[in-house]
């Protein structure tokens, strides 16, 4: 067998062995599982392609290894220092950083493709081109938009959508553009030309994202996801690469696929979230939030809380993003725990877009040791809710908004929530009556079976527990 | 607003349009009611429950002098009369089938809604009669059957032998039908259901029937407004050759098709029904309008020479009376926060201040005779009406459910309104409706419409895509299969994934674009210096995220334990 044959195995073997990973990833039990063969194949492809890396190469064979053993050890020690030491309540942020390197990557390998193609000519050579430019615009796109969604999370800028006038147009303009440039370049290639698109490319993805405000990230999350792997595909084109195409439209087609799932869980369709805007004229323009009077909420104290709890024979916790900011899933976990202990049962019930990511209260619950069976998705709780006692809600707020269902006009109506109020008792935590990340007020604290407990949630949480 | 509630003049009509505890809903609202004496007594409400409510009890005079009357039935001529100009009327009025009524009104100069024309919309759903009528006459509708069947409706097993369970056939899976499915279920019948619009077999299994398929083919069945429409030519010759086998098959027949504006589509032939089973039975919930069956006589029971009974009866909500008028009732209060809020210069609350002033013309003048010792400002009591008529409630026309209810007004007939889409907002999603009443859930992809749509999109990819891959070289097209069929596995394969598990998946999908790695490993043996040390920061770029993403992952996963 030749050499070009087994690497060919090799890359078959990835192939399948991360196909293997992302369906291992679907369950709990074949998770870890799920890992390994990710992990496995990617070593695999690594190692086969380092082989024909080092017998193409042009300078001697331990310099290119040692080259590429050099490059390999400070990205897996950069790679690695960072996952060991992130928050979980910091993993959006880490997540958005990592799409911007495979989107920075597969900027470069576009642009030394170009550097250094092959003798091409006639049909094929214009493919290879517009291969090239839709790798770089892509991967560009990733590049920044990662860059920004990254900022947004982390606070670095703010979180608010950006509104520029004529956005929707703008947007349209540069795909027009884009595209007279990549037929353009085609014709006649010239590297000005791909700077261009990729100058053009990275503001694109920088206005993409900024438009989109910071509770939509999530989408933007999973969409980013997607589109590095799409920038990983164009890249397998460019190089004639199968592995490179499957692994990326694997990680494209399933991220775009999360990124629906996550504007389902929200009622939105995808074009109006990727589109961007939501959340700032809401506040007036539909009005249905502020100017409808729902009159007085009432408080409750920690000491009643816990005496609340200490009655209660089931409890439901259902947190949101407040949760992760005050970093209270510990203080929730021991309190979930403690009341377990006495009896009571407890489940936690989570809506699809709490936080800032996709299922990241359930990260944040299994780093604070909350075992996962207790821990329900909405539409396992919602029929629950009528019979339970107390519900608590920590830092949530637009997920559980009865004017979803009860207000036609408010700009979050459709949107599937979480019942809360169905419960015999609920009690609110949260920071101040202001409102959620939609703009719009929540009826539910001013029903007559809630009360709102004010301050931080780590704090008050701790209180109850003092207090029990 | 001060709301007046006749006793029903129509003979044998047993509902009243308000119950005591609509009335204490109304009053809370700071609303007046005025209620006829005698006129929830036949339906289980006795005067005295009214008058704790808070009702004023009054003569027929002063009730139809109110502000807002509102009845179950047309009223009549005399009614009319009696009626204020510019007064509100809700009552079904069935505007599609009486003209003159409607020029009647008209010339009253009275506005009235027809609480029998709301428009099929989701915020409307809650002042809706049809459907609530609609509901009590489908499960009246099998009780009814069952009296007149002579046989159990369940199965049975006894030492006597066995007996078969009644087969029980319902045409119309709207809210009438559904309801008589869920009836003739809980009673233990064999029960199979049709409808022309196959998106609703789903709701008629869940309801306990077997769905009676019929391969129409792609002919369209929901029209954008949420009602059926009528089938087209072919497939009326299939359906008609499955209602005949159906019927003789069936012991009870339920028809409930109607469609808006039209008379009811005749489905049950004569010659079916010569045919059926002596004993079996059919039920016309479309006898009003024309009839599913031929032979039904509206409001009758008849009885063909076969032994086949029919039977025709109009008054089936009627025939539950204490729950009709509770559902009714709750309608009215509905469609008085619907004026209410749309009028917010209707005085919410009493009037007190509204000066007696005398009018001679007011038609109560007329009844000295009239018992006034209940009310201690009778004598006032016609010239309040008079005084508030200043204030009479305005009807927002453009409020399009309002609209579509208001038949005159003005002294000029409104019907038909101007047709609306079941949504503003997405027309072409909205409905799945139904020959009785009701707006369902929207579900976009049984809509031909859209699919018809889709499809051409689809086609021009497919004829783009067959152009671009005939000029291209074969490599590119290996690659593209390749492509390709990845796509759809990267789709499949995450389609069952927890949702817990998301954040973990797309670290590890995070960590397989890694993959990118490859292109810049391919590139680093280069002999140009540049493209080496590009190729190289790549490689870094892209090692961070494959040992970061995997690493990241294997600590989450190692966090999720099980109790």
């Amino acid at each position: 067998m030749t050499l070009n044959a087994t690497v060919q195995v090799a890359y078959i073997l990835a192939a399948l062995l991360f196909i293997a990973a992302l369906a291992g990833l679907s369950r709990h039990e074949t998770a870890k599982r799920g890992n390994r063969f990710g992990i496995a194949g990617m070593t695999i492809a690594v190692v086969a392609t380092a082989v024909v890396a080092v017998r193409d190469s042009s300078r001697g064979a331990l310099l290119t290894l040692l080259l590429i053993a050099v490059a390999m050890a400070i990205g897996a020690s950069i790679g690695i220092w960072r996952a060991r030491k992130v928050q979980m309540t910091g993993m959006p942020e880490l997540i958005a950083m990592l799409h911007s390197f495979v989107g920075l990557a597969a900027v470069l390998v576009g642009f030394n493709t170009y550097l250094e193609h092959e003798p091409l000519s006639g049909g094929e050579l214009r493919i290879h081109l517009v291969e090239i430019v839709l790798g770089v615009f892509v991967g560009a796109v990733t590049l920044t938009g990662s860059i920004i969604a990254w900022g947004k999370l982390s606070a670095r800028i703010s979180s608010a959508p950006l509104m520029l006038p004529h956005r929707h147009l703008l947007n349209l303009l540069v795909l027009i553009v884009t595209l007279a440039l990549t037929i353009w370049f085609a014709v006649s290639p010239s590297l000005v030309l791909l700077l261009i698109v990729a100058v053009i490319a990275l503001a694109f993805g920088l206005h993409l994202v900024a438009s989109i405000g910071g509770g939509d990230m999530p989408v933007v999350i999973s969409m980013l996801n997607s589109y590095s792997g799409w920038a990983a595909a164009f890249a397998g084109f460019m190089l004639g690469n199968d592995l490179l195409i499957v692994t990326g439209a694997l990680v494209g087609s399933s991220g775009a696929f999360l990124s629906y799932l996550m504007c389902k869980g929200m009622n939105r369709s995808f074009f109006s979230v990727i589109a961007g805007g939501f959340g700032a004229g809401s506040t007036t323009g539909a009005g249905s939030g502020n100017s409808t009077e729902y009159g007085e909420h009432r408080e409750i104290t920690a000491d009643q809380t816990a005496e609340l709890l200490r009655q209660a024979t089931s409890v439901v916790i259902t947190p949101g993003y407040g949760m992760a900011v005050a970093q209270a899933q510990h203080p929730v976990a021991d309190l979930a725990a403690r009341l377990r202990a006495n009896g009571t049962q407890v489940r936690f019930g989570i809506h699809p877009v709490a936080g800032r990511l996709p299922g990241h209260m359930n990260v944040l619950l299994a780093e604070a040791r909350v075992p996962y069976d207790i821990v329900l998705e909405m539409d396992e709780i919602n029929g629950d809710l009528a019979g339970t006692d107390v519900v608590l809600v920590i830092g949530a707020n637009d997920t559980v908004n009865p004017a979803a269902l009860d207000e036609p006009g408010s700009p979050i109506a459709g949107m599937p929530v979480l019942h809360v109020w169905d419960a015999r008792d609920v009690v609110v935590f949260k920071r101040s009556m202001a409102t959620g990340y939609a703009g719009v007020q929540n009826p539910l604290f001013f029903k007559d079976n809630s009360q709102m407990l004010f301050g931080d949630a780590k704090d008050r949480v701790e209180d109850i527990l003092r207090a029990l | 607003m001060l709301i007046g509630v006749p006793r029903e003049s129509t003979p044998g009509r047993q509902m009243v349009a308000a119950t005591p505890k609509s009335v204490g809903v109304l009053i809370g609202l700071g609303h007046r009611v005025r209620v006829q004496r005698q006129a929830g007594t036949v339906a289980g409400f006795p005067d005295a429950d009214y008058a704790a409510a808070g009702a004023e009890l009054s003569e027929r005079e002063q009730v139809f002098a109110c502000e807002l009357v509102t009845m179950i039935g047309p009223p009549t001529a005399d009614e009319i009369g009696l009626l204020r100009p510019g007064a509100l009327l809700a009552a079904q009025l069935a505007p599609a089938r009486s003209p003159e009524l409607l020029a009647a009104l008209a010339r009253a100069n009275v506005t009235a809604l027809a609480v029998d024309a709301v428009p099929r919309i989701s915020r409307a759903q809650s002042l809706d009669v049809l459907s609530s009528m609609a509901n009590l006459a489908g499960y009246r509708a099998v009780i009814e059957a069952a009296h007149a069947y002579g046989g159990l409706f369940s199965g049975q097993v006894t030492a006597a032998g066995k007996s078969q369970p009644a087969r029980v056939f319902v045409v119309g899976a709207g809210v009438a039908g559904l309801a008589a499915v869920g009836a003739a279920n809980s009673l233990g019948a064999r029960v199979l259901a049709f409808d022309v619009r196959p998106e609703v077999a789903e709701q008629v299994e869940s309801m306990g029937a077997e769905f009676v398929r019929l391969d129409l083919g792609d002919a369209q069945q929901t029209r954008a407004d949420g009602y059926a429409s009528e089938l087209s030519g072919g497939a009326e010759a299939l359906a008609a050759k499955m209602y005949d086998e159906q019927a003789r098959a069936a012991d009870v027949v339920i028809t409930t098709a109607l469609i808006p504006g039209r008379p009811a589509p005749r489905l049950i032939t004569d010659a079916t029904v010569a045919v059926m089973r002596p004993g079996s039975v059919l039920v016309d919930l479309a006898a009003a309008n024309g009839g599913n069956v031929a032979g039904t006589v509206p409001g009758e029971r008849v009885v063909t020479d076969n032994g086949v009974t029919i039977l025709g009866y109009t008054d089936l909500a009627d025939r539950l009376p204490t729950q009709a008028s509770q559902l009714f009732g709750t309608n009215m209060v509905n469609l008085v926060k619907l004026l209410d809020r749309d009028n917010p210069a209707t005085p919410q609350r009493d009037n007190p201040a509204t000066p007696p002033r005398d009018n001679p013309a007011t038609p109560q003048r007329d009844n000295p005779a009239t018992p006034e010792r209940d009310n201690p400002a009778t004598p006032g009591t016609a010239t309040v009406e008079a005084g508030a008529r200043t204030a009479a409630p305005a009807v927002d026309l453009d409020d399009e459910v309002l609209r579509g209810m208001t038949v005159a007004h003005q002294g000029r007939v409104l019907w038909p309104p101007p047709p609306i889409a079941v949504s503003a907002a997405v027309p072409a999603a909205a409905a799945v409706p139904d020959p009785a009443a009701l707006a369902e859930k929207p579900d976009a992809a049984t809509l031909p419409g859209g699919l018809r749509r889709r499809t051409v999109i689809l086609g021009l990819l497919a004829v783009l895509f067959a152009l671009g891959a005939t000029f291209s070289p074969p490599a590119f097209l290996g690659h593209l299969t390749v492509f390709a069929l990845a796509v759809v596995v990267g789709f499949y394969v995450i389609t069952n994934v927890t949702h817990a598990l998301h954040t973990p998946l797309m670290s590890v999908t995070n960590a397989i674009s890694g993959i990118i790695a490859v292109g810049a490993l391919l590139q680093v043996g280069s002999s140009n210096t540049a493209i080496m040390l590009i190729s190289l920061a790549g490689l870094v770029v892209a090692s961070i995220n494959i040992f970061g993403g995997f690493a990241v992952t294997d600590r989450m996963l190692g966090m999720f334990r099980r109790d």
